[in-house]
């Protein structure tokens, strides 16, 4: 009853004073939740400062404006960068891919990279400030640490048609072509799934969850430490390839054999 | 050399039946002259074949006795990788011991061992009369034993049984007819009205928005990871679907369009030519290609095959979207999956 009085003194003395307890209430949750959701943000992306925004934005002028327009917006010769992300840009400058060397089916990756990584991270900056996208994942994120067995069935159901069950590569239409896997560093792999380069098809957090692009990291790393036990894995192509050399250097080899079999000695 | 010229002539003449007999036969020509090796005319030459033979063995023993070693000095353990020395050492080292001693003996053989030619006449096939006489007597005798002559009922009834053996053998042909083909199989896949789409191999529910742009899902039906063993694989095989989604304004077909939700499109992965997955999706050029034969299919087309052996397009599967959001199906495939068969007809 007491508590009850208070309240309607207080609704008595202040009119206002419900009005102004539920706006606080409000700010507060709603303030608090920003915060959180803000942080968990920040948390899976690399923090760009202002600096680095302005050179990537020169970094950007320089090398990349010709074909991808002055501010990212795209030409008829390349697609626009708005939305693309931080991670695309990583992934692009990063294997050498972009700036491309030539206009063709495919633009091929080159080593070394073109910038240090202080211009892929400022060129990264800028680009994400043009529209939201993926951001380069973290050192966790591509950690091997899952569950490689897992990452092996995904891996064969989404990837293995390009890009070869043991990560070898394989050709596509009218010269493109799926890279091999063997060399490919695991942010690098993050990347690929997240933004789609190229023709490859985007692999978003829906399709393929956190999880499962760290399993599918896992196996390739598994693959990429673990050559063939048994020998040779003649660039593991598939039994064409394996059956072609087998044809010519093994068949090749019994058949001199037979040949110096029936040979006279001199 | 002698004994070759023999055995032209022979104690019988044989008429030469029904084979050609060429008026200018070419010649025997006999044997090759001989030749001497160089191991028969210098010594210097025998000694080093002697040796080569010689070294061919010592090659063979320090093969094995190196493959013994590195088994030991190449343990295999938990690492993976210690298999692939273990095997290539010890195989190589094995390998070599063996073919040595092989590759020694024939050369051997070819440089030291006496190497004259020799011509042995073959004996004469036909028997001696007296050889002959005896088998007819043994013919002439079991039929007699056995009353094979005299028995009319006995043989007689031999006959028909020999004649209606074959025939089960032949009626078994009648499985390749029509009547009972799985033609039936082949036209009805897990898909129905409301069966979610499914990620292959999880099988996570799809929701609409989640098929950005750009992105492939590969989907199977909902249900089909509770199957049992034996049939989830031959579901599979036919119920497989790539799901991708395109701007609506590239999708040239209009029943495409209408099939699909939104630009959200699903197709059977199973290509028509003769049944791999059809799942290369290039996401800027809209090919879909087959890593088989190369079929290519364009995706904002109904997948019409725009290269390659494939014969039709890949059929479309209609979706659309329930109440909570996410994708199904509105009707199983309205034409058979995957390859021609006799009786595939998209009328039916």
């Amino acid at each position: 009853m007491s508590f009850l009085n208070r309240k309607s003194v207080i609704s008595r003395r202040k009119p206002l004073a419900a009005a102004a307890v539920i706006a606080l209430g409000l700010i507060i949750t709603g303030g608090s939740y920003a915060a959180a959701t803000t942080a968990a943000k920040a948390t899976a992306s690399t923090a760009y400062t202002q600096a680095q925004v302005d050179e990537g934005r020169k970094l950007f002028l320089a090398n990349c404006a010709t074909c991808h327009g002055s501010n990212g917006q795209g030409t008829k010769n390349a697609p626009t960068l708005i939305g693309v992300g931080a991670a695309a840009v990583d992934f692009q400058v990063s294997s050498g891919r972009m700036p491309a060397q030539a206009s063709g089916p495919q633009i091929a990756a080159k080593d070394p990279a073109e910038f240090t990584d202080s211009q892929i991270a400022a060129m990264a900056a800028y680009v994400a400030t043009l529209g939201p996208g993926p951001s380069v994942p973290t050192a966790d994120m591509v950690s091997a640490n899952g569950d490689a067995t897992r990452g092996g069935e995904l891996f064969r159901t989404n990837c293995a048609m390009c890009h070869n069950a043991a990560g070898a590569g394989g050709a596509l239409t009218q010269g493109k072509y799926a890279p091999a896997l063997t060399q490919t560093s695991q942010t690098e792999m993050y990347e690929a799934m997240q933004t789609g380069p190229q023709n490859m098809p985007v692999f978003n957090d829906a399709n393929l969850t956190p999880k499962d692009k760290k399993d599918i990291i896992t196996y390739l790393v598994y693959l990429q430490q673990h050559p063939s036990p048994a020998g040779l894995d003649l660039e593991n192509l598939g039994p064409v390839a394996e059956g072609l050399f087998v044809w010519i250097f093994v068949l090749g080899g019994i058949i001199a054999i037979t040949v110096w079999l029936g040979a006279k000695s001199n | 050399m002698a004994s070759k010229q023999e055995s032209q002539g022979g104690e019988h003449e044989y008429s030469a039946g029904l084979a050609v007999v060429s008026a200018d036969k070419i010649a025997d020509p006999g044997l090759e002259p001989h030749r001497v090796r160089m191991t028969d005319k210098s010594e210097k030459h025998e000694k080093r074949a002697a040796s080569q033979v010689a070294g061919w063995f010592l090659i063979s023993i320090a093969g094995s006795i190196s493959a013994i070693v590195f088994y030991f000095l190449f343990p295999i353990n938990a690492d993976l990788n210690t298999v692939r020395t273990n095997t290539f050492f010890f195989g190589v080292s094995a390998a070599l011991g063996m073919l040595a001693i092989g590759f020694g003996a024939v050369h051997w053989a070819k440089t030291l061992m006496p190497d004259a030619e020799v011509a042995e006449a073959r004996h004469q096939t036909r028997g001696s009369e007296e050889v002959r006489a005896r088998a007819i007597e043994i013919v002439n005798l079991a039929n007699q034993e056995s009353g094979f002559s005299r028995r009319k009922l006995i043989r007689r009834s031999l006959y028909g049984a020999l004649a209606l053996f074959p025939l089960p053998g032949l009626v078994l042909f009648k499985d390749l007819t029509t009547n009972n083909n799985p033609s039936g199989t082949l036209r009805h896949t897990m898909w129905a009205r409301g069966v979610r789409l499914v990620t292959d191999p999880l099988g996570t529910p799809i929701k609409a928005a989640d098929v950005t742009l750009g992105s492939v899902f590969h989907v199977i039906p909902e249900g089909l990871n509770e199957l049992p063993e034996d049939q989830k694989l031959e579901q599979k095989a036919k119920a497989a679907v790539l799901l991708v989604r395109l701007d609506e304004s590239e999708i040239k077909s209009e029943k495409e369009k209408a099939w699909g939700h939104q630009g959200i499109v699903a197709y059977s992965k199973i290509c028509t030519h003769v049944g791999c997955p059809v799942a290369l999706y290039e996401q800027h050029t809209h090919h879909l290609l087959c890593p088989c034969h190369q079929s290519t299919f364009d995706i904002t087309d109904d997948c019409k095959v725009i290269f390659g052996p494939a014969s039709h397009a890949l059929p479309q599967l209609q979706i659309s979207v329930d109440n909570q959001g996410y994708l199904v199906a509105n009707h199983d495939f309205f034409e058979p999956v995957g390859p021609s068969f006799w009786e595939r007809s998209v009328n039916e």
